[in-house]
């Protein structure tokens, strides 16, 4: 049997699936419920300052099973609030990732302080969301200012940092290289892809907000090729995103480069029940070929594309 | 999928509930709801008080702002629909009591009527303010149910909560299942007076909701979710659940009382 736990920058996983931020993060049960179903780890719900609504609805148009598209706009109870939806999570034993989303370096820093002192075991920053004004993309779409939002953050906590990377960029890898000058202890790619919905019908965006982030299996060509430069790149270890929806996905994923993966949309097409199925198609599918740990398949494929032609 | 249809009709059913009409030709059943989308504004689940046919249908109840604007809409009026959505009613208990508070009966009315069509007896306990507000009475005695009526200012039938008058009918008549929909505190009564009579009972739960697809978390209660889960919850899944009766999240996923 094949062993799925990995290390990622210095924390223990289980096994390399996460539940990707945004998706079942709001409450403390649903985590912990995700952690039962058997995800290696839990990514919250990225959280700010304040209390935020997000956007009214529509939030989401999906599509069969290729995708969806959302602009939920962020919505958090804020960090005042949501510590003790961390709590029920982490009673219930799960390895809890606290994502956050500021406007500037110094509120980065400032939410970063107080979601470390929740207990998580690592941050992720959310550097990468395609449709929220003033955050998001539009705090991480420069190497400048990744470099410099990450590092506010590494100086101001001592737990591991992910910095997660925006795909709406022609240079992904060098946002993920500026992360780790800025002392990221690892780097997850991607975010949704900006993309949007028109009604024919009524002559308009179907989301609310008009613009949105695309996820789900469209996306996943794209994601894999993301962590594929930014595996030849950074040194940092690299987490995979982007329509995973089977074990095999999750394996080209590690091929590429990742350690982990984060899965989100699938399950809103399959249910929560998704983490342990992978898991155990996983173990299935690297006996098969004949690897004994996840871990010595991280990156293979980058060995076949620089040998010589046979 | 979603699908942009023209209201074929409005009718007012009491002072403060409407009834929209529109034609959505995916198959539903009683207990599920639809995301109904009013162009430039915003998108809201409705259980459907249709079910039945092209010619679907949702009963809404005048509570806050959206609802208002949800109620403005007109013949001829377009909107969006995607769903069905969420599971249904069980509806092969044989007598069945159905306990409304309020706008309840708009999910418990085709349920009933799918019920009476296959010759299921029906009791239902139907609760209001006051007797305009009462939903639906007709319908149920159209299809053929008894109906009990309770209006807290007794200007129809016994004066008080609409639980007391389930109560009673609970100790004085046999029932294999209870649906009930309406404020959490009164559906938690109803499970109190059904349970020493073992008799199952099945709550419609309404949240705030957004995706409807069992992602956005903004309808999560206890390690459920009401728009894939539920909305129908038999009694005992909701037995450990402290949010029942006591708060839901608000659109930032904030917890608020009920």
């Amino acid at each position: 049997m094949a062993e799925l736990g990995v290390r990622l920058a210095g924390v223990s996983l289980r096994n390399p699936f996460l539940l990707a931020s945004g998706v079942w993060g709001e409450s403390g049960e649903s985590l912990a419920g995700a952690w039962r179903a058997g995800a290696g780890g839990v990514i919250t719900k990225s959280i700010g300052s304040d209390v935020r609504p997000g956007y009214p609805n529509p939030t989401i148009e999906a599509y069969e099973r290729w995708g969806l598209l959302n602009a939920m706009g962020l919505p958090n109870p804020g960090i005042d609030e949501y510590p003790r939806e961390i709590e029920i999570a982490r009673k219930a034993g799960a390895t809890v990732i606290g994502s956050i989303f500021g406007g500037d370096a110094e509120e980065f820093a400032r939410l970063a302080v107080r979601m470390a002192a929740t207990g998580v075991v690592a941050l992720e920053l959310n550097l990468s969301c395609p449709h929220a004004e003033g955050f998001g993309t539009e705090v991480g779409s420069t190497p400048e200012n990744v470099e410099k939002v990450v590092r506010a953050v590494t100086r101001a906590v001592s737990i591991p940092v992910i910095a997660k990377i925006t795909p709406n960029t022609s240079d992904a890898a060098g946002l993920a290289l500026a992360a780790e000058r800025g002392g990221a202890s690892a780097v997850s790619a991607i975010n949704t892809l900006r993309a949007l919905a028109i009604d024919v019908q009524l002559r308009r965006p179907v989301l609310a907000h008009g613009l949105g982030g695309l996820s789900g299996p469209a996306i996943k060509p794209v994601g894999l090729a993301c962590v594929w430069q930014i595996f030849e790149k950074v040194s940092v270890p690299v987490i995979g995103v982007g329509g995973i929806a089977t074990a095999q996905d999750a394996l080209e994923y590690v091929m590429a480069g990742a350690r982990a993966v984060e899965v989100g949309t699938q399950v809103t097409f399959d249910g929560i029940g998704v983490f342990g199925r992978m898991a155990n198609d996983l173990t299935r599918l690297l006996d098969g070929l004949g690897f004994a740990r996840l871990e010595d398949a991280v990156g293979v494929a980058h060995r076949a594309a620089r040998a010589p032609p046979a | 999928m979603r699908a942009v249809v023209s209201l074929t009709e409005r009718v007012e059913e009491t002072p403060s509930t409407v009834t929209l009409r529109f034609p959505y030709a995916p198959p539903a059943d009683p207990g599920q709801f639809v995301m109904i989308w009013l162009p430039g504004d915003d998108e809201l689940p409705m259980s459907l008080s249709y079910t039945d046919g092209v010619s679907k249908g949702v009963t809404i109840k005048a509570m806050g702002n959206t609802s208002r604007r949800v109620q403005s809409i007109r013949t001829g009026d377009r909107v969006g629909i995607r769903g069905p959505y969420g599971n249904r009613f069980d509806l092969s208990p044989k007598r069945v009591l159905v306990v409304s508070g309020g706008s309840g009966a708009a999910v418990l009315a085709p349920a009933a009527e799918r019920a009476r069509a296959t010759g299921r007896s029906v009791t239902v306990a139907l609760g209001a303010t006051r007797a305009p507000e009462l939903l639906f009475k007709e319908r149920f005695l159209r299809m053929g149910a008894s109906v009990e009526v309770a209006t807290d200012d007794g200007s129809e039938g016994t004066k008080g909560f609409v639980t007391a008058v389930a109560e009673r009918l609970l100790s004085t008549e046999p029932f294999d299942a209870v649906w009930t929909c309406g404020p959490e505190v009164m559906m938690k009564k109803v499970i109190a007076a059904a349970a020493p009579r073992k008799v199952p009972v099945f709550c419609s739960l309404e949240r705030h909701m957004k995706c409807a697809l069992g992602m956005c978390d903004a309808c999560a209660i206890g390690p459920f979710h009401v728009c894939v889960d539920g909305p129908v919850f038999p009694a005992e899944k909701l037995a450990g659940v402290n949010e029942f009766g006591a708060f839901h999240r608000d659109s930032s996923g904030r917890r608020v009382p009920l």
